[in-house]
This record gives C-alpha cells, structure tokens and sequence, in this order.
C-alpha cells in the first residue's frame, strides 16, 4: 500500500474508531486524534523527504479497480503539484487537532468530524481519480458545515452557516457537472486522470466542448475558493467557525480548487484556458483590490483575517491566469505557504477570543505585554501576510509577479499595490490594535500559551512559513518540473482544430524561461 | 401453461393466507411472531431467487420473467422484508388487527411482483389494482385516527380517478392498434405514431403511472397520505408503490411505445424537472417528518425520472441502482420514524429532540439515512445521483435541454440539504428536549438497522456489483 494511503486513512480510521470510544473518555478521544493526525504529519514529512523531483510519472502509486465498467479506480499518486500541499495539509491537520483543546461541548463529534474532514481533503489532494478526487472533498466539505453550524460562535452565525453551505454546495456540485462532463467528452471511458490526459494527447477535446467545460471547472473551483465576486461566504464563515475549522477549510481544503484548476482544467482543455485567463486575470483584481479594501475597513479581527485570506486568493489566480512556468510555480508555493499562514493567523486568533472573548480590534489592545508569545507569533505572521521576506509568501508572490508580467503588466502593477499598500495597511493597522498601545484593565491577567504542548501548533505552522521562506529551493526544485509539464499542456496549439482568433491571453505562449534557470532566478532574488 | 411458473407469486399469496388463518390460534400477545415468519419465509424466497435465473413467458407473453422482472422481484422481497420489520415494530398500535395488516402488506407485494413481470396492459393493471385496493386498507388502517382516515380517503379517490385515466388510456391504445401485448404493441406502434387517439391513450396511461411514482402534476396525493397513513404504510408506499410504478413505466416506455417514447424526450425532460423542484420547494418549509419524507419521495420521483428521461441504457440502470439507494435508505428512515413516534401522535419534527441521548443508534441511523437522502458521499444517495447526473449529461450534446435538466437537479440538490440538515439538526442539537428517556430496542429492531445502515454503505462504497446488475436488468428493455 502507498504512503499516501495511510497519510489521509489515518485521520479516516481514527475518525470511525471514534465512534466506539464512549463520550465520557475525553482523554482517549483526544490522545487518538492527536496521535492518528501526528502519525499522518510524520508520514507525510518522510513522503515529502523521499520524494525524488523531476522523474516522469507519479511517485507513491497505488491503483486499485473499484468500478471497473464505469472506469473509476482508486488512483493516488503525487508529483510536484501536489506534494507540498499534501504536506502542508497533514501539518496543519495536526495544528489543527492541537488547537481543538478550546472546544469543550461534544468533543467526540468534534473530534470526528474535524479528523473526517482532514481525511477526506488530504485523500483529494493525493488522489489522481476524478470521482475519488471530487467524493473525497466532498467528504470534508460536509462537516465544514456542521462545525460552523453546532460549535461556530456569533450572533451571525446561522446566517453564517446557511450562506456558506449553499455557496459551497452550489460550487462544489457545479465542479460536480464540469467532471461528470469531461469523463464524457474526453471518450477514454475512465475517470483516471493521467489516462484521461494522455487520451487527450492523441484526441483533444473539441473547442466547443472546452468552451462548455472550462466555465463550469472555473466557476465551480472559483467558488469554492473564493473567486471575486463569489467570495462574500468566507470572511463570515470563518468569523462564525471554530478555530480548528477555520484553520482547516481556509488552509487546506480552500486549496483544493486551486489544486484542481491547474491539475485538470489547465492540460485538459487548453483551448479554452487561453481565452478564458484574461478574464480570470481581471477577475484576481477584484480579491486583490477590493477585498483587500474590505480588509482594510474590518474592525473584527477574525473578518480582517478572513477577508485578507481572501484577497491572497487574487494572487495565486493570477499566477495560473498567467499560464506560464515561473506563474503556475508561484500559484502553487503561495497555495502552500498561505495554507501555513492562515492556519497560524486562525489559531493565534482562537487563543485570543477564547482568553478575551471578543476579537473587536477596539476592545483590544497592548496584548503583546500580557501574551508575549501569542504576540509575537501574530506578529511574524501579519509580516508573512503582507509579504514580507523571509517568509514562504514573499517567495510565492513575489514569482508570481514575475510571471504574471511578462503577459498581463497592468494587472500586475494594480495587484503589485493590493500585494505591498493594503496589505502592509490592514495588517500593521490591526498589529497597532491589538498589541501595542495601553493595555486596557480587564485583560490585565490573560495568560500567555503556557507549556510547549499550547506553543506547539503555533511552532509549527511558523517553522513551516520560515522554511520554505529561507529555503524555497526545496519547494520550487519540486514543483517545476511537473509545473512544466502543465504549462506545456495548456499553451500546447490546438491540434487539428482551427485556431482560435488571437486573444489577450496569447502573451502566454511567449515561452517560458528554461525549467533549469528557475530555482537560480529565484535564489538570487530571495538572497 | 405451467402455473408452476409463478411459484413465487402463489408462495407469497400462499403465505398471506396462512397468516390469515394462523391468526385464529395465535394469543393476542404473540400476533409479532406471524411477521417474524413471514419475514423468515420471504427471505427463504429472496434466497431461492437468487438460484433461479430463468427467463420464460407466461399467458401467452402476458407474464414475463426476465432479468429486470428478477431484479425488482428481489428488490420487492427486500422492501417487504424490511417493511415488515416496521411493522413488527408498529405493531402496539395496530393490535387489533396485526396479523391482516401483515397478510396486507403480502398482498400488495404479490401485486408488486406481478407488476415486476408485467408485459401486457391487462397484466399492468390487474397488477396495479392488487396493489392499490390494498394500499386503501393499508393507509386507513388506524380507524381511531382521524388523520389516517383522512389519508385513506384523499388516496382512495386519488387513485381511483388515476386508475380510471389508466382504464381509459390502455381502451384508446387497444381499440386503435388492437395490441395489449407489449412487445405485439412494439411492432405496430410507429404506424400509430400520427394517431392522435393513439398518442391520448399513451398519454392516459403515463397519468396512471405518474400518479403511482407521485410524478408532477399527479403528486398532490404523496404529503397528505404520507403524512397520515400508519408509518409502515407510508414506507411502503414510499419505495414499493414507486418502485412497481417505475417498472412499469420502463416497460411501457421502452418495450412497448419505443417509436413513440423517441419522439417524448422533452415532455419527460420537463416533467423531471418540475417534479424535482416541486418536491424539493414543498419539502422547505414542512415541520412534520413524515410529510417532509412525503415532498422528498416526489423530489426522487424527480431525480429518478432524470434516467427515464436520458432514454439510455446508462439512464434505465441508473434508476434501478437509485432504487436499490433508496429502498435501504428511506426505510431506514421510517423504521426509526415508527419507533421513536410511536408515542407521538404527529410526526413532528421537533420530537425528534434529544433523540441523539435517547438512542445514539437511532440518531445515527437517520442521520446517516438524512445524509444520503441528501446525496453525500460516501452513502448510496450520492452513488446513485452521480449517475443519473452522469446519464443525462451523457444525452447533452444530442440535445442541450439535457443540460438545462442537470442544472434543475443541481438546485434540486442544492435546495434539499437545506431541509434534510435541518432534520439531524433536530436530532443532534435541539435547544429544549422535554423527553429524555432512553429507547430500549428490541432485537430484531437492531438487526432490521444494522442491515440498513449496511446496505446503505454498501451500495455508496462498493457499487460495482449492484451496478452490474442493473446494466445486466435492463438489457431486455431495449435501447
């Protein structure tokens, strides 16, 4: 059995072994949930360390029939694209577990659900069957809801839960038809992806066919990750979530749209990429611009966070809108990255409401004097929000920028704006809220996280950004070749099609730099 | 003619008249034991059938047993198994007649599964009317209960206008082709193609039909009967009537009128989808479980017409598959519906409060069954609209309404987890909860769950056998 069967089953079996243990054992039900996703975080940091970059093919295979006539199997397998993420994923699923301590009323669904959820997205990420790749997400997408809805907090959270479950359903099931659609289209009668793909090599999908599918596969990821204008379920619904939901929808399972645009819509329906990433390209200024404005004007903590994880939703759209290596490289550091950031800036956020009970940047104040280590980690980590050097985000965006110049400048000079202005705005803004100034009196005897177990998490999520800031070499020499590879696929000329008449988003097929120049580039601008 | 032929249909006759009779020397208190045998006697059937795979005709081609026959006779056995169980549960509240409500219950399914071996007009109706006739007796079986009464004389009417259309339309198709036979009526049907009589008798025959499966316009009967019919009834009627309802509008559809069927694509297509938003909109604001689960079984009407709209072999099996879904799934539902309402006089769903300390099994039953109705993986519901979607997206490029079709079953789905999360919110997070005394279930109860909840697993994560089986049920429909 791979690798990558234990590192998602783990969290699945524990979640089902749960089930058993009766509701007064609080301990045992922690200690396996902690355990099963820590044994997971540890696989999936030796997955990562044996990982061999660069080999053709998927590493840690495993394919097992499952419907045969209908052509599904289970398939996982990683390459560049996804090994990173599965990585992140597994890290901050045992943050997460970790800063579930704060949930006190039905802990063992809590536990269930939140280990269901992280099951079921890791198992997405590594799968390579679409019908496993979207049943798995949907998997961890259901319990999302529950959370929100039986464990969330404020006045706003019912609103909160209704309007993201319907967001996200629609999104996921328009996903849904988008697949069901290309399994039909593509004629290779298999939901495997690699066969899907080379199947398309020989008989690529027909240009109209691209046209009625890609809008689905853009819509429905977009929604689920926020895309302007179909991001307004976020900032609320993480505002109302449990921390340990938050952490785990807005760091990993938002990620699987993204995942998914550049894993599938992009080499399978080139056509249809081209023409459209204009569009996408305008519509990544509206998460930059305007819902970095939103940010800007948040006088609740959560929903600054909330809204600024949003808006750096905008720079990994443009760095696939970009459609060329050092673009779709970048999308991919800053999916890890910022999975790692917004898991920290929601756990740091968590300790804080459950000490104060309130997150009103007003009512706060001087905390850093109370919370020296909770302070300073929110500190690094609005510094990783705004882009600051040294951490994994400035590595992501930064290459973004890079990529996205050489085909859409004036996006990238708005967005440089978004990236730099309001983010150092709302960010610095809420660190001069919250902990510095005059401590007001009633939170003069807060506690800061106490012993290494309540550091731990926190520790983590940090080391993670830093790494992958001080050394993106291990990330990017990753990436890149597989990156490559689906970049040639979408910028690949329509074969035996007519061409289509030239759009905005042809600057894309202006080839990319070699795939060895790469990692040097990118050390010499973060040295 | 070899009446041995339809050994199971005379077993299953057979046995409701021995619990009939059996009744005289059973004491009051034992009446449950007659439904425990005849559950164990129908399962000795189902496994009997199991071994029997022939195919043969009967009167002249009026009765035939074939691969689909096979499969909605096994799925019939399993219904009145479980339904069965129900009852046994149920039965405080029927005492005074239990043993004629279970011999009720085995009538009905004789009808069923000469419903499921239906090749000819005279045979659908005969058919029909066995199940109907005691379907009036099944649903008004709680005389003390107004509600119930009232349930049995909204569905008495109903159905006696719908059987009237039936009679009507199977007159116009014979007195213009001079056919009954299905598979005779094939062969001549596209000369009648033009006919406007013929085209009104076929349609007359889809209102009878549509009003079994509780299709658009004819569902208006489904929230109140649902509602007041004993719960046993009402899961009955649930997947039994529908079931025999959707056999019977294959063969009609694809056996005997192809030629006309071919040309129908766009009035199914629209009555799929109004039933499926007309389910799914009335479903939003009920407050009563089981008038809720009245709306849902319209909006699967809907979802399972989506695969008789397709007009695909893809599309015919995908209704049988979400049949097979649905048979586990909404009888699980009304299993723990009968027991822990079985003190409450209505169904409503704020008695489900607390259910989650009362019974965990309970509350993790329908929660499981809400979910699935829902359409979540990893459970039956959601296997089975995959591939309805998958069949009707299959038809797009032929003809984009298809399209339009997978949206509304979208929004359909969309709309559905509103209320289906509503109810295991009831059960798991209700504010006030006036009851909290545990459930005590009995044996068989537990055995009747566990079955459920495995089938219901069963058919979302291991789907391949089911699934060839019903690719392999409706080779004989043809297309």
């Amino acid at each position: 059995m791979s690798i990558l069967t234990y590192i998602f089953g783990l969290p699945l079996l524990a979640a089902l072994a749960l089930i058993f243990v009766p509701r007064e054992r609080g301990v045992i039900i922690r200690t396996i949930a902690v355990l099963a996703t820590l044994v997971s975080a540890l696989l999936a940091v030796k997955m990562f360390a044996q990982f061999v970059p660069g080999t053709d093919g998927y590493q840690f295979e495993q394919q097992v029939p499952w419907v045969t006539s209908l052509g599904i199997s289970y398939h996982v397998g990683v390459d560049g694209l996804n090994v990173g993420l599965i990585l992140m994923g597994a890290i901050v699923a045992f943050a997460a577990v970790c800063c579930a301590w704060e949930i006190k009323t039905r802990e063992k669904e809590f536990y269930i659900l939140l280990l269901t959820m992280a099951g079921g997205i890791l198992g997405a990420f590594a799968s390579l069957d679409l019908f496993f790749f979207y049943f798995l997400h949907e998997l961890a997408l259901v319990p999302t809801f529950i959370m929100i809805g039986v464990w969330g907090h404020g006045e706003r959270k019912n609103y909160a839960t209704f309007q993201i479950s319907l967001y996200l359903n629609l999104g996921a099931l328009i996903t849904l038809i988008g697949l069901i659609a290309l399994y039909l289209q593509s004629g290779a009668n298999t939901f495997d992806l690699p066969k899907i793909i080379e199947h398309a090599q020989v008989n690529p999908f027909s240009v109209n066919a691209q046209h009625f599918i890609f809008p689905l596969l853009l819509f429905g990821f977009g929604i689920l990750v926020s895309l302007w204008p179909f991001h307004s379920w976020a900032p609320l619904g993480y505002a109302s979530a449990p921390t340990p939901t938050a952490m785990l929808h807005a760091g990993v399972l938002k990620k699987f749209g993204l995942y998914g645009l550049i894993r599938i819509a992009l080499p399978l329906l080139p056509q249809a990429a081209q023409s459209w990433m204009s569009v996408l390209a305008v519509l990544c200024l509206g998460n930059i611009l305007y819902v970095g404005w939103v940010a800007m004007r948040q006088k609740d903590l959560n929903l600054l966070i909330g809204n600024s994880s949003v808006a750096h939703m905008g720079f990994i759209f443009l760095g696939i809108a970009s459609l060329n290596l050092i673009g779709v490289t970048g999308a991919v550091v800053i999916m890890v990255a910022h999975g790692f950031l917004v898991a920290l800036s929601f756990a740091l956020n968590g300790y804080i409401y459950q000490q104060t009970g309130t997150l009103k940047i007003s009512a706060l104040g001087g905390l850093c004097r109370q919370l020296p280590f909770i302070g300073t980690a929110l500190l690094l980590a609005a510094m990783a929000g705004c882009g600051l050097p040294g951490f994994a985000n400035f590595v992501g965006e930064a290459t973004v920028f890079f990529g996205a110049w050489q085909v859409f400048p004036w996006v990238t000079v708005l967005a440089l704006w978004g990236a730099l202005l309001i983010g150092g705005i709302y960010m610095t803004r809420a660190i001069r809220g919250v902990l510095h100034g005059p401590l007001p009196e009633q939170w003069k005897n807060l506690s800061d996280a106490g012993h290494l177990w309540r550091k731990l998490p926190y520790a983590l999520l940090l080391a993670g950004l830093l790494l992958f800031g001080f050394v993106p070499k291990l990330l990017t020499d990753k990436i890149y070749p597989d990156a490559d590879k689906i970049v040639k696929l979408a910028t690949a000329a329509p074969v035996g099609e007519t061409l289509l008449p030239a759009g905005p988003a042809d600057g894309a097929s202006v080839p990319a730099p070699a795939a060895d120049a790469l990692p040097q580039t990118k050390l010499e601008n973060r040295n | 003619m070899n009446a041995s032929l339809m050994t199971l249909e005379l077993c299953v006759i057979g046995l409701g008249l021995a619990l009939l009779l059996a009744d005289f020397w059973t004491p009051a208190g034992r009446k449950k034991y007659l439904a425990y045998t005849a559950i164990a006697a129908l399962g000795g059937l189902l496994i009997v059938s199991f071994s029997d795979n022939e195919v043969y005709s009967l009167f002249g081609g009026a009765f035939i047993n074939d691969a689909l026959a096979i499969f909605f006779k096994r799925l019939f056995l399993m219904a009145a198994i479980l339904v069965l169980f129900i009852a046994a549960e149920f039965s405080s509240r029927i005492a005074a007649a239990a043993s004629e409500y279970y011999s009720l219950i085995l009538f009905a399914l004789a009808g069923m599964l000469l419903a499921a071996s239906a090749n000819d007009f005279v045979m659908l109706f005969v058919s029909l009317e066995l199940i109907t006739i005691t379907f009036y007796v099944l649903v008004s079986f709680q005389r003390s209960q107004i509600a119930s009464l009232e349930a049995g004389v909204k569905y008495l009417i109903l159905s006696a206008l719908s059987s009237a259309f039936l009679i009507f339309g199977i007159a116009l198709v014979w007195g213009t082709t001079g056919e009954m036979n299905f598979t005779r009526l094939a062969a001549v049907a596209p000369q009648f193609v033009e006919s406007k009589i013929f085209l009104l008798g076929v349609l007359l025959v889809m209102v009878g039909l549509g009003f079994k499966i509780a299709a658009f316009p004819f569902q208006i009967w489904a929230p109140d009967v649902y509602q007041g019919a004993p719960t046993p009834t009402t899961a009955f009627l649930a997947i039994g009537s529908k079931a025999a309802g959707f056999v019977l509008l294959l063969r009609v559809l694809f056996t005997a009128i192809p030629s006309v069927t071919a040309h129908g694509a766009n009035l199914l297509i629209i009555i799929s989808g109004l039933t499926i938003l007309y389910g799914n909109l009335g479903a939003l604001p009920q407050r009563n479980l089981k008038r809720l689960l009245g709306y849902s079984s319209i909006s699967h009407a809907g979802f399972m017409l989506l695969g008789v709209a397709a007009l695909s072999v893809n599309g015919q099996a995908a209704v049988l598959y979400y049949l097979a879904g649905y048979l586990f799934t909404v009888l699980a539902a009304f299993a723990v519906i009968a027991i822990v309402m079985n003190n409450l006089d209505n169904a409503d769903i704020s008695g489900l409060a607390g259910l989650n300390r009362r019974s965990p099994l309970l509350a993790a039953t329908l929660a499981i069954a809400m979910v699935s109705l829902a359409g979540i993986p990893p459970l039956a519901g959601f296997f089975g609209k995959f591939l309805l979607l998958k069949a009707v997206l299959e038809q797009g490029p032929a003809h984009p309404a298809y399209y339009c079709l997978a949206f509304t079953a979208l929004v359909g789905v969309a709309i559905s987890l509103y209320y289906y999360f509503g109810v295991v919110r009831a059960i798991y997070w209700s504010q006030d909860v006036a009851d909290l005394s545990p459930i005590q279930l009995s044996v068989p109860a537990k055995v009747f769950i566990w079955l459920a909840i495995a089938g219901i697993f069963w058919l979302g994560l291991f789907p391949n056998t089911v699934w060839n089986l019903a690719l392999g049920a409706v080779q004989p429909l043809g297309i």
